[in-house]
């Protein structure tokens, strides 16, 4: 055997052992998974930037770029978001459905969540049943069954459809959300402070309002924001339950707009309002729930999970 | 206790720690009738607008029709109940040349298929994004969430816009010699596409959570009992995440068998239309009573899957206190 044949050997079979050592080591970083995870991400933020950016659109196409305006914002007197009625009303819908909801739904959740994780037995179990199981039906059957209660049922059927019955539907949709959220938290607070207040004097009504609910303001704070943005995507109940343009928000628009063609870039705009909005939502939430919660041991990843509801 | 019959106290079970606790403070008894005025308000708010109507429903599915104003009325008396409606849909589902048995099959190959795909492409970024994105955690998790906070609407809408005929998607395949389909003419795949599209941020979240929960050591402990790479996500990691997994399908496969939506607009067309469509077109209409039938039908059909969530939620719960 020559001496360079043994050299290539030798060569070759060091560049297969690093080769095995990248493999072999059980702590190097996983480059395949953070191409896909960053593919994915790719995937998923891209159409939307896309999307924004088509609301700067100069010409009235959806689909070709043709330089940035802010005609569909406010430029257009008869077509922008600001100057078109059916697009102006959306936006005021949208807000006030979501401040009403998260006012009458929050209150009615956390007392729920309060009431029904202390007091025992058959009757608050199944209400809490029943709770969790208005969370996972499919929002089109509920959907259906509150447009027939709205439409046929005597008493109710007066009120008809519209921002009533959109506020009463979104209400008993979003309401599991203080529900669950604040019964999770009273399970980590534990009894022993509310033994401890009454042990020192409190009344059970004193109890709740200077130990209880200051312990469950983060948790609180985080239900309306969860309510508050849910109702501003919300889309099913809202169309199957609103009645005229007066009362049909941002989402119902986009719907019925886009479905029979070309919605024409202020559509994007009325989108991109919308995004804005749940950001900024978004944005409080995290800062809010950071907030309420400095000196315990809750970090940014903490929070950004509790206010999107992945606890 | 003061109306018991006087005892020698040694003879009573527990009399010792009944005197002590008379001597010390009061024990925390808390009165029961506060809790359930706290609970009330919500409860009576689920009686008349989740019960109530659910059991609506039910009465318009068994009622009757008005002839003279094509509109279904319901009967609220079961003992007059009709089954007039429930003979229709059955015949429409299960009978010869019946139309919603088609729409219900496709219905199931869809959102399998959907919710397939977006466990193969959430899985990994969820595993990667909790096991190793290490400091650059924050902002990884930041743009995973980011699509949960935009509107389903918008996101619909992006698509449409990349789809469309001159759209990017055709521009870019023209470019490189793959022609450009009409994505939006009525396909099977732009629809699920767009339920793949639409849905995974709410499995990706749960995933996320669940696996960030798993303790690190479990997995350096497969590892330091001899398992490879492979080998100790087959079975350290896999197995922990069963949970995970199973909740993340169930909260985008339910909302995916009521989607209507997603259809209409990045299709319209009948032949790929959906269970969700079947039920929202016939709502208006003389035949909303079938609707309300096909609705519990689904409604029956998932009530398994959404009583295992209901439990699923409630254990946790429990196993925390």
């Amino acid at each position: 055997m020559s001496s360079t044949a043994l050299a290539t050997a030798a060569a070759t079979s060091e560049a297969q052992q690093s080769r095995t050592r990248f493999f072999r080591n059980p702590w190097r970083h996983p480059w395949f998974l953070e191409g896909f995870t960053w593919l994915y991400l790719i995937w998923s933020l891209a159409p939307i930037a896309i999307a924004v950016l088509f609301s700067f659109n100069k010409g009235k196409s959806q689909a070709a770029y043709q330089g940035l305006t802010w005609r569909w914002y406010w430029g257009d007197k008869v077509n922008s978001i600001w100057y078109n009625p059916q697009l102006h009303s959306a936006m005021i819908e949208t807000l006030k459905l979501s401040a009403l909801t998260t006012v009458i739904a929050v209150p009615i959740g956390v007392a729920f969540a309060l009431g029904i994780n202390r007091w025992r037995g058959v009757l608050p179990s199944s209400f809490n049943f029943l709770m969790i199981l208005s969370f996972v039906v499919p929002e089109l059957i509920f959907g259906v069954a509150m447009f027939f209660i709205f439409t046929q049922m005597p008493g109710l059927k007066d009120l008809g459809l519209g921002n009533v019955a959109e506020v009463l539907g979104l209400v008993t949709w979003n309401v599991s959300w203080p529900a669950i959220i604040v019964q999770a938290r009273l399970v980590t607070i534990g009894k022993q402070y509310e033994e401890a207040s009454a042990d020192l004097g409190c009344t059970q009504f004193q109890t709740m309002r200077r130990v209880m609910l200051p312990l469950l303001v983060p948790a609180i704070f985080a239900s309306a924001i969860l309510v508050f943005s849910g109702v501003i995507d919300d889309f099913v109940i809202v169309d199957l339950l609103s009645s005229n343009a007066a009362n049909t928000p941002m989402s119902v628009i986009i719907y019925s707009t886009q479905h029979g063609g070309n919605g024409g870039p202020a559509l994007n705009a009325l989108a991109t309002v919308m995004l804005l909005l749940s950001f900024v939502v978004a944005g409080a939430g995290f800062g809010g729930y950071r907030f309420m919660t400095r000196g315990q041991r809750i970090d940014g990843q903490a929070a950004l999970t509790a206010i999107t509801g992945a606890e | 206790m003061a109306h018991l019959p006087p005892e020698p106290l040694e003879a009573r079970p527990g009399a010792s720690r009944a005197r002590s606790a008379s001597r010390g403070p009061k024990p925390y008894q808390p009165n029961k009738w506060f809790w359930v005025l706290l609970a009330s308000p919500g409860m009576i708010w689920l009686v008349i607008l989740f019960v109530i109507p659910f059991y609506a429903m039910l009465a318009i599915g068994e009622g009757k029709l008005d002839r003279q104003t094509e509109s279904p009325v319901a009967v609220y008396n079961p003992f007059t109940w009709s089954s007039a409606n429930l003979t229709n849909v059955w015949r429409d589902l299960f009978g010869s040349g019946a139309f919603a048995g088609g729409i219900a099959v496709r219905t199931i190959v869809y959102v399998a298929i959907a919710s397939v795909l977006s466990l193969v492409i959430a899985y990994p970024a969820a595993y990667f994004v909790a096991r190793f994105a290490g400091r650059r955690k924050g902002i990884f998790l930041v743009l995973l969430i980011a699509p949960f906070w935009i509107s389903y609407m918008m996101r619909m809408l992006a698509w449409i816009d990349l789809l469309q005929t001159n759209g990017y998607v055709n521009k870019v395949l023209s470019f490189v010699g793959l022609g450009s389909p009409n994505w939006l003419g009525g396909h099977s795949y732009t629809v699920i596409l767009g339920l793949v599209y639409g849905y995974i941020p709410y499995l990706i979240l749960v995933l996320y959570a669940g696996l960030d929960r798993i303790d690190p050591s479990l997995i350096e402990a497969g590892r330091d009992l001899g398992l490879g790479r492979a080998r100790t996500f087959l079975r350290v990691t896999l197995p922990l995440s069963r949970q995970p997994i199973l909740t993340g399908m169930l909260i985008t496969v339910l909302p995916m068998l009521g989607d209507y939506y997603t259809n209409t607009l990045l299709s319209g067309a009948r032949d790929t239309s959906m269970i969700g469509n079947l039920i929202e077109g016939q709502l208006s209409t003389p035949s909303a009573g079938q609707g309300a039938i096909l609705s519990l039908i689904v409604l029956l059909v998932l009530l398994l899957p959404m009583l295992y969530y209901v439990a699923q939620t409630n254990r946790a719960s429990q196993a925390a206190s």
